[in-house]
């Protein structure tokens, strides 16, 4: 397959992206392709540049060189923060990141996917299939019976999920999602695979996450950075197996 | 759809206060005009201008509450907006006075007479008309916040930056107003007026009239706050005070949504300043002081900000407390005032109305915890 076609036909192209801040490189000629529909994990040390990587899909950070397509024929390096999320990428933060003074279900309605501007929000009425859908959306990540407390309530592993569903709510082609079992329970941890699982029946997901045992229920492919660049790709054990991903993870 | 936006924004305690609104805009001009001046009941020609002056710092608190309070952006710089608005209504004032200021010049106001000036320029043109004046009361704060906002919250200046810049801006806004040569009176500012809309504006009747229209304008700053609050833009901008990258991420865009409720409150601001200055006869410089845009924070951190009837009550409360320190012990008002900041700050976060809330609210969860638990109810247990 030809770059130009594999451009065309992924979901997400990146190819030979660099970024440096003060010097340092944080993505060093990075380039991934993820096809429509895939679920991919990246693992990586500390300052692999997992971070800055979906910093420069979501437009928070302009790449200093490189290609950057979404969906075949969108260049992402042209557009900001609320237009890429309008476009179809929606992104979970490392720390979970809800609106706190909201209730769980008022969170749900303003991710919900729709006009994102001040004057329809003023008139907005909610219709009957929107509830529907934030009533399957509080199924999916177990959260109906809070629906009406206030998002600062919730545990820490809850907070995660209901991000996780605001991210379902705004209804993305591609999710990011940042170390979503940070700070969970083994049950939860388990909990959140199968959820994710679940999601990537209809989406495309990239998950970036430590816990190896989490990346084992997800079974899917893996991406291994290491100072901004690919060090290995394949099935888990593959990469695991490689003897410069067991060098940068416990060598040194 | 107007209506039934409005109709969003009641609820029990909203109903109450504007009925108790609504009320006062009758109630103060019966007993100021019906009721003989011998009857305990009647109600003093200084009483009627100084309650009046309170609405209108009423509606200015309210104005900024919704920017600080709902929206995280801490203006100090709110008092600029509602000189403007006084300011546009001071020169239709001039513009009233006619032929009958000290040098009896028909075209121009007194103190342009005494710069020597030969014609009016050419921003006091259409001052003439009511119409034209409320209209710039509104357009004149509104542009300027609309244009100040749209730099700062697109440029993403936020929290303690914001502020520092707003307080530069009504500084600014003060230095300029009082040079002669800007063509606003400079120094002495607009005054002896002597008619508003034909009535003489040192009539009881017409003091009545501008209570009673600044009880009014409060009460519909007050439906519409609570309409705009209560909506899913009113979400909306809670949000954006807690966390904006989220919204961001979630393709909003966090600045336009602080850039309307900035350029509403603008004109909210604006608008209580128009009903000020008739009521106080003055307009000068000196609102543009920095420490009058900090008070009015004061004000509305001692009610309750994040409430619709907190800054009400606080800037009610303060300046009552102020009109009788400032008679009592004038030279211990400013100790008074920075010592209420901090006690605030300190012991009451949510303000008097935020904290009476919790107050109920602890209240009612304890008896609600009594009477749910010897039933053998089990508490809630999250799925975890």
């Amino acid at each position: 397959m030809t770059i130009g076609e594999t451009t065309t036909t992924s979901i997400l192209y990146l190819n030979g992206v660099s970024v440096s801040f003060d010097g340092f490189r944080a993505i060093n000629n990075l380039s991934l392709v993820l096809e429509p529909g895939e679920m991919r994990a990246i693992i990586g040390p500390n300052g692999a540049g997992k971070t800055t990587m979906m910093d420069i899909i979501t437009g928070k950070t302009r790449p200093d060189a490189g290609e950057v397509f979404f969906d075949g024929k969108v260049d992402l390096t042209k557009h900001d923060e609320s237009e890429i999320a309008m476009l179809g990428i929606g992104r979970k933060f490392q720390k979970p990141t809800v609106f706190e003074s909201h209730t769980v279900e008022d969170n749900l309605v303003l991710a919900l996917a729709g006009p994102r501007n001040a004057i329809p929000a003023l008139f907005h009425r909610q219709t009957k299939t929107e509830r529907e859908r934030i009533d399957a959306i509080l199924q999916t990540i177990r959260l109906a019976a809070r629906r009406s407390e206030p998002a600062a309530a919730l545990s820490h592993g809850q907070k995660q999920w209901l991000e996780i569903g605001m991210l379902l709510a705004q209804d993305p082609k591609l999710l990011l999602v940042d170390e979503p079992v940070a700070g969970m329970t083994d049950a939860e941890t388990e909990e959140t695979a199968r959820l994710l699982r679940e999601i990537a029946q209809t989406r495309s997901v990239i998950v970036v996450e430590h816990d190896m045992q989490f990346v084992r229920e997800l079974d899917v492919k893996v991406t291994c950075l290491h100072e901004g660049t690919v060090l290995a790709e394949g099935s888990l054990d593959q990469v695991s197996g490689d003897n410069r991903v067991i060098e940068v993870y416990l060598g040194r | 759809m107007i209506s039934r936006f409005l109709a969003g924004g009641l609820e029990r305690r909203i109903n109450i206060l504007l009925a108790i609104l609504i009320a006062a805009a009758v109630l103060v001009p019966v007993l100021h005009l019906a009721v003989p001046a011998s009857s305990p009941l009647h109600m003093p020609t200084y009483a009627v201008a100084l309650f009046g002056k309170y609405l209108t710092y009423a509606l200015l608190a309210l104005a900024l509450d919704l920017v600080w309070g709902f929206c995280g952006i801490l203006s100090l710089g709110h008092a600029a907006f509602f000189a403007l608005g006084g300011y546009a209504m001071g020169m239709y004032l001039m513009r009233q006075i006619g032929a009958r200021g000290v040098y009896g010049n028909p075209d121009l106001p007194d103190f342009m007479v005494f710069l020597n000036w030969k014609e009016l320029p050419w921003f006091w043109h259409g001052f003439d008309h009511f119409w034209f004046a409320m209209l710039m009361v509104m357009v004149v704060p509104g542009l300027l916040a609309f244009v100040f906002g749209w730099f700062a919250f697109r440029s993403r200046v936020t929290g303690v930056y914001l502020s520092i810049i707003t307080q530069a801006l009504t500084y600014a806004l003060m230095l300029a107003f009082f040079r002669n040569n800007m063509g606003f009176g400079g120094n002495n500012g607009l005054t002896d007026f002597k008619d508003i809309l034909g009535f003489n504006i040192q009539a009881d009747a017409t003091r009545s009239a501008l209570f009673a229209a600044s009880a009014l304008a409060l009460a519909l700053g007050v439906l519409v706050t609570s309409a705009l609050v209560r909506s899913k833009y009113g979400k909306l901008l809670i949000a954006a005070r807690d966390a904006e990258s989220r919204m961001r991420f979630l393709g909003y865009r966090p600045e336009n949504i602080k850039l309307f409720a900035f350029t509403l409150s603008a004109i909210m601001a604006g608008i209580a300043g128009a009903l000020y200055v008739p009521q106080v006869g003055i307009i000068n410089p000196g609102e543009f002081a920095p420490a009058n845009s900090i008070e009015v924070v004061v004000w509305t951190a001692v009610g309750g900000r994040g409430t619709i009837i907190g800054p009400i009550i606080g800037a009610l409360m303060v300046n009552g407390g102020k009109s009788w320190f400032t008679g009592a012990l004038p030279e211990l008002w400013l100790f008074a005032l920075g010592a209420l900041f901090i006690a605030t700050t300190l012991f009451l976060p949510k303000g008097i109305v935020g904290a009476w809330e919790g107050w109920w609210k602890q209240r009612r969860e304890r008896d609600g915890a009594a009477s749910v638990l010897p039933a053998g109810n089990p508490v809630e247990s999250p799925a975890e």
